[in-house]
């Protein structure tokens, strides 16, 4: 994984999402999840290339029902955009990068 | 100047993986396009990649999960020097030869790649019910994906819409989580197999509701019932359920081919003489895009061995 990318638990989900000074783009995934495997070269790509601009974060569900819980989330892979802690935007089921990087530019 | 190969294959489920296996191995340097992200099955990987564990696929006593399966496919085409990109055709021209085909603005004046002979694996995708709010509550309780989805559905009552085999299946995987699944399905009889239909009618969770159709999805920020419609008497009645799943059948993913080779009426490629061979000559087609009968990855993987194999014989006889 991207040194660039943070992962984030429960314990860990609000320290890093309201602290960060760039926005945070949280992938909830799971080991099982066929379609969160294919985005996840994408989301290395956006890490790296978008480095400074936008976080990337990862939650496993499997591990971290809390914030899945709090954030409605009920299918997966989904992203949720945080703006100064804030769910800006949601986009749900694997999408490829240009149309992704399009869906969260209006918050970037 | 478009780049120029011998052998072009879109798709990478089992069909355009085995066709890329082969067509490597006869030194053909074989381009796949493999489709890009996406959890509408005409994704990198096809259908099984949106499976769990696939225990049918002669090799695997112990069975193994589908995005493994297809993650070894691709390790294994790649060996022996297939070229995988994963993007998308946007547009083809089989009008004359090579053949075009177009990845990303389908209006450029030259196509992306030609090829002279063309593998069309492009699978087949999950059907829709159509109805109302359907679209809008997909990812908040409509989901097309037991296995991605089914985990937040613990202890509740769930359907599934649809009679076939996937049908059963979505519903028997969604019991380990659910504490009820309906199978609401518009006929009085399943068409699944009859192995599948006595493991449903055993499980304990799994209910039927027959001879329904589902008309809408209601709940305003995420599912909290649906209506369904008694196809024999008209009456409408509501269900309480948080989740729906739709496994309602498949349909080919054959836009980017109409007008430009024979298609059946369902929409289906049509191939000739029990081969991969299709209306135009130097296209071969395999998989799920030309098959809604049988639809399983070992005979998805046969076709594909034929269609590289259909692609070398043309290949040699016209002198490449």
């Amino acid at each position: 994984m991207s040194e660039k990318i943070v992962t984030l638990s429960d314990a860990t989900f609000d320290e890093h999402v309201k602290g960060s000074d760039v926005p945070v783009l949280v992938d909830f995934w799971a080991e099982w999840c066929g379609p969160c495997k294919m985005i996840s070269p994408v989301l290395e790509e956006i890490a790296e290339e978008q480095a400074g601009k936008i976080q990337i974060g990862k939650l496993n569900i499997d591990d971290n029902l809390d914030v899945t819980r709090r954030f409605d989330v009920m299918s997966i892979p989904t992203l949720i955009l945080f703006k100064d802690g804030e769910p800006q935007v949601r986009l749900i089921g694997a999408k490829p990068k240009g149309q992704l990087l399009e869906e969260i530019s209006a918050y970037l | 100047m478009p780049e120029r190969r011998k052998v072009l294959i879109i798709g990478s489920g089992p069909a355009g993986l085995t066709a890329a296996i082969y067509s490597a191995r006869a030194q053909l340097e074989p381009l796949v396009i493999e489709g890009e992200p996406s959890s509408n099955s005409d994704q990198p990987g096809g259908q099984l990649m949106l499976t769990t564990e696939v225990e049918n696929y002669p090799g695997f006593v112990d069975g193994i999960m589908g995005p493994e399966l297809m993650g070894v496919m691709r390790d294994q085409a790649i060996r022996f020097g297939a070229e995988l990109r994963t993007a998308k055709v946007s547009r083809l021209d089989l009008s004359s030869t090579p053949f075009g085909a177009w990845v990303g603005d389908p209006e450029a004046d030259e196509a992306t790649i030609e090829a002279d002979t063309l593998i069309v694996a492009t699978g087949a995708r999950s059907l829709m019910l159509g109805c109302p709010n359907e679209d809008r509550l997909l990812g908040y309780g409509v989901s097309t994906c037991a296995t991605c989805d089914g985990f937040f559905f613990r202890e509740q009552h769930i359907a599934v819409a649809g009679g076939g085999d996937s049908a059963l299946e979505e519903a028997m995987f969604l019991t380990r989580f659910a504490s009820k699944v309906t199978v609401v399905h518009r006929r009085d009889e399943l068409r699944a197999s009859k192995i599948m239909q006595d493991r449903a009618f055993k499980n304990p969770k799994i209910e039927f509701l027959w001879n329904h159709t589902i008309i809408d999805v209601l709940g305003d920020t995420k599912v909290s019932g649906i209506t369904v419609q008694d196809t024999l008497s008209g009456e409408t009645s509501e269900l309480g359920v948080t989740g729906l799943f739709v496994a309602i059948g498949h349909e080919p993913n054959s836009g980017l081919l109409k007008g430009q080779l024979e298609l059946e009426d369902n929409g289906y490629v049509r191939t000739f003489d029990r081969s991969s061979r299709t209306s135009v000559d130097g296209v071969f087609a395999c998989g799920d895009v030309q098959d809604h009968f049988y639809r399983q990855a070992i005979t998805s993987a046969g076709s594909g061995c034929m269609a590289a194999i259909d692609a070398e014989h043309w290949l040699e006889e016209h002198g490449e």
